[in-house]
């Protein structure tokens, strides 16, 4: 597992084959669904085959998400956590996500890795924020547990709450968004874009994640194993970015070395927030596997 | 005895004869003599028409103990073969040999001649269905022949194969014989399958459901070597012949092979212009076309040609200008139909011109790519497409091995576990296509190259493709599977399998 999380593919947790399969797609991290994806019907079966699937396959180099269903008002989410938290995921991911909610999970999770004699903390928690006070209260969610990895956005809900319809362009989602970027750069976690929901449409889906990019989103969510490719390279750095980052850092070095204080580079003053940010940027790229 | 790949074969089957064994993939490539056939003039009649089909057999002397042979033009929709063998069977006469180009599930009455006895031998390229489970029952009396498209040229060619009556399913006839497979009720397309038969087989009858004025036009396989005209009231089922395989998968992982199988081949360094291709009609194959597409685009790039059987999505390749020309050895759709009719880049090629190791060039050895199926690879990268994980004959190479030692670069695309069975095995089944002629093989968790193409390790290495040894694949499926028991079969041979060049590379027994 590494830190990198551009794309998160959700994979339903009633289907061997995918659940399976779902290491083979390049994505950062996978999220086994309980929750929307799996029928009332299907939810305790759901559970021990994700469980089992955890258990016995090797999914080592990628972040293994579960999304449970919420803990506060319905019956399953304790039970999934009682079954799945002993084979010891990444991540459990909490939907139509509160303060209260994930500070019941998070005192769950202290509890049993306590019992099972797992390191504290361990297993992380990711918010998916669906609903207008959710977004209001970002603020607070994002500090509501030290277990907390990232946020993710989930646009679906939200628009049906505001009444209002999802499009290609996304002004919709500007202020969540924008909004969501800031609260986890300032908070130090992940900002995960909301899914796209036409797997078929290419074009839009590359747009879609632009703009989340353009925003300063870190990562999106992706509902087919296709969406993956496109998702990573898009919240990747792009060639140029990391050629550029990396004369920046030559440069940087270079001066240190001659104790000049101050440089520039092609006629462009080169500060130290522009050399954080080339570093930053190198890193990013030696994990996403680019030749840095 | 063991042939050059280790395979345990008889020095002698009974029904079959003499075992010549494999000896490596191009030891044998050379000489033949073409057989000379005994033509008898016939000038009593401006017209070949007969009132039925048991007139043919009479007229032609059929008797116990002769082949004869049929195309597969027309798929799981054909008629011909099933209503040629009722014939025989009505008239009493036993001890047929069948030379079919392959075997289709629509040819399940053959079990029932294969039982009586009035069918006691066959030959086939590839064979699927209930004849294919009759026959690994060790219900025919002599085992099968399995032959490579191009072998099948060959063994006609040289007499090998001897064939007594040729009886070619003809979508459009004329009185006089002149056939094609463009127009009428049951059109297929190019009639390529039954070219050899057609020039070497003593007597050669066309089956037509669409008799026209002489002359037909255009002709594909023309009069002079044509005996005898029979109209039928259809000779095939046009549902059936359209193949149903032609789509592009939307199975992630199969997409995900296909775009690996593309990445390999742009790293290959073949990807140029002049760069020629063949895939299958399958979902993945086709897959990778679309693949190979888009960076064809990107570098704009012309290729010489496609091969094989022909898709819609290969013809849209042609009239995109992505090949300047078409080799098409079988129709797959209507829209390959279509093409034919009207463009003339869309070349026919026989099955000799296909891929006969021993003429004086095939276009498979024009290729630089080929992208083939398997149903199991062994360590070695012996291929099976013959038999399925359980022993059943299920298939057959068709141009698989044609292809493959033909291609620059063959290229296996498989996913690596199907229906909870490890396709990476220690030793294959059934051997079909040896390793020395599979140079890659591609799978939803990883690509192994073969170690004799170093040049290309170092390619698809390079390009930071995710290699593996082929040792890997197979731990890597057999931790999701574990090792699956090996298939327990009884002595009796029911197939040989017989390379390009006839020699055994294996033999199929019975269950």
């Amino acid at each position: 597992m590494s830190d990198l999380r551009r794309s998160m593919l959700f994979v339903p947790g009633f289907r061997p084959g995918m659940l399976q399969n779902s290491s083979i797609y390049g994505a950062d991290s996978i999220i086994f669904d309980l929750e929307d994806s799996v029928a009332v019907t299907e939810k305790d079966a759901a559970r021990v085959l994700v469980r089992n699937i955890l258990q016995e396959l090797d999914f080592s180099g990628i972040e293994m998400v579960v999304r449970i269903n919420p803990v506060t008002d319905s019956p399953f989410g304790e039970e999934d956590v009682a079954e799945i938290a002993g084979v010891r995921p990444d991540a459990f991911m909490l939907p139509k996500a509160d303060e209260e909610g994930i500070r019941v999970l998070a005192d769950m999770l202290d509890e049993i890795e306590q019992k099972e004699g797992f390191e504290q903390e361990s297993i992380k928690i990711f918010a998916l924020v669906e609903s207008t006070s959710a977004v209001l209260n970002l603020c607070s969610i994002a500090k509501a547990s030290t277990r907390l990895a990232g946020i993710m956005l989930g646009a679906e809900d939200l628009t049906a709450e505001l009444g209002i319809k999802r499009t290609l362009q996304g002004n919709e989602l500007l202020y969540a968004r924008s909004h969501l970027a800031m609260v986890c750069k300032s908070a130090g976690i992940d900002a995960i874009d909301t899914p796209f929901g036409d797997v078929e449409d290419r074009e839009g889906l590359e747009y879609d994640a632009s703009q989340a990019k353009s925003l300063g989103l870190t990562g999106k969510a992706a509902i087919h194993p296709r969406q993956v490719g496109t998702i990573n390279r898009l919240f990747s750095p792009s060639p140029e970015e990391v050629i550029y980052a990396g004369k920046v850092v030559a440069a940087v070095r270079e001066a240190e070395k001659e104790g000049k204080g101050v440089l520039a580079l092609d006629g462009k003053m080169v500060d130290a927030p522009v050399a954080a940010r080339a570093e930053k940027v190198l890193k990013q790229a030696k994990l996403a596997g680019i030749e840095v | 005895m063991r042939n050059v790949l280790g395979r345990e074969l008889p020095e002698r089957i009974a029904g079959y004869g003499e075992v010549r064994p494999f000896a490596g993939a191009f030891a044998h490539a050379g000489e033949i003599n073409r057989k000379a056939v005994k033509v008898k003039g016939d000038w009593s009649s401006p017209n070949k028409v007969l009132n039925s089909l048991g007139e043919a057999l009479e007229k032609c002397g059929l008797k116990d103990g002769m082949t004869v042979s049929f195309h597969h033009h027309l798929r799981n929709g054909d008629y011909v073969l099933n209503m040629v063998l009722d014939e025989i069977a009505r008239q009493g006469i036993k001890d047929i040999k069948v030379a079919a180009s392959s075997i289709f599930p629509i040819h399940q009455p053959l079990v029932r001649h294969m039982e009586n006895g009035v069918v006691t031998g066959l030959y086939a390229g590839y064979i699927s269905g209930p004849v294919g489970e009759a026959v690994s029952q060790g219900v025919l009396k002599n085992p099968v022949v399995m032959q490579t498209h191009g072998g099948r040229a060959r063994a006609i060619e040289s007499g090998e194969l001897h064939i007594d009556v040729a009886f070619i399913a003809a979508p459009t006839c004329d009185e006089y014989g002149n056939m094609n497979g463009l127009e009428g009720p049951s059109a297929c397309g190019v009639l390529t399958y039954p070219a050899a038969d057609a020039e070497y087989a003593d007597k050669v009858i066309a089956v037509t459901d669409n008799l026209v004025l002489y002359p037909a036009c255009p002709i594909e396989i023309t009069q002079e070597q044509v005996d005898y005209v029979v109209e039928v009231d259809s000779i095939g089922d046009s549902a059936g012949i359209v193949s149903g395989t032609t789509r592009i998968t939307s199975d992630p992982a199969g997409l995900k092979i296909a775009e690996s199988a593309a990445q390999v081949i742009k790293a290959s360094g073949l990807l140029m212009d002049g760069f020629s291709f063949q895939t299958g009609a399958g979902g993945t194959s086709l897959a990778v076309a679309a693949y190979v597409k888009e960076m064809m685009k990107e570098k704009n790039i012309q290729g010489s040609f496609a091969a094989g059987g022909i898709t819609e999505y290969m013809v849209e390749m042609l009239e995109e200008g992505f090949f300047r020309t078409l080799f098409d050895g079988q129709c797959f759709d209507l829209k390959a139909v279509e093409s034919l009719r009207k463009n003339k880049n869309h070349q026919r090629m026989s099955m000799s011109m296909y891929g006969n190791p021993c003429n004086k060039g095939a276009v498979v050895n024009k290729l630089d790519v080929m992208i083939l199926g398997a149903t199991e690879v062994d360590l070695d990268f012996n291929v099976n497409v013959t038999t399925n994980s359980n022993g059943l004959l299920m298939g057959g190479s068709g141009g698989h091995s044609d292809t493959a030692a033909g291609a620059t670069l063959a290229v296996v695309v498989t996913k690596l576990i199907r229906k909870r069975f490890p396709i990476v095995v220690d030793s294959v089944t059934t051997v079909t296509t040896p390793g020395e002629t599979v140079d890659v093989l591609v799978t939803e968790r990883g690509i192994a190259v073969n170690p004799l193409r170093q040049d290309v390790l170092e390619k698809v290495k390079k390009a930071g493709l995710p290699v593996k040894t082929i040792e890997e694949l197979k731990e890597i499926a057999e931790k999701l599977t574990g090792v699956p028991e090996k298939v327990e079969f009884k002595d009796k041979v029911v197939a040989v399998i017989e390379y390009r060049d006839g020699t055994v590379i294996d033999v199929v027994r019975q269950l």
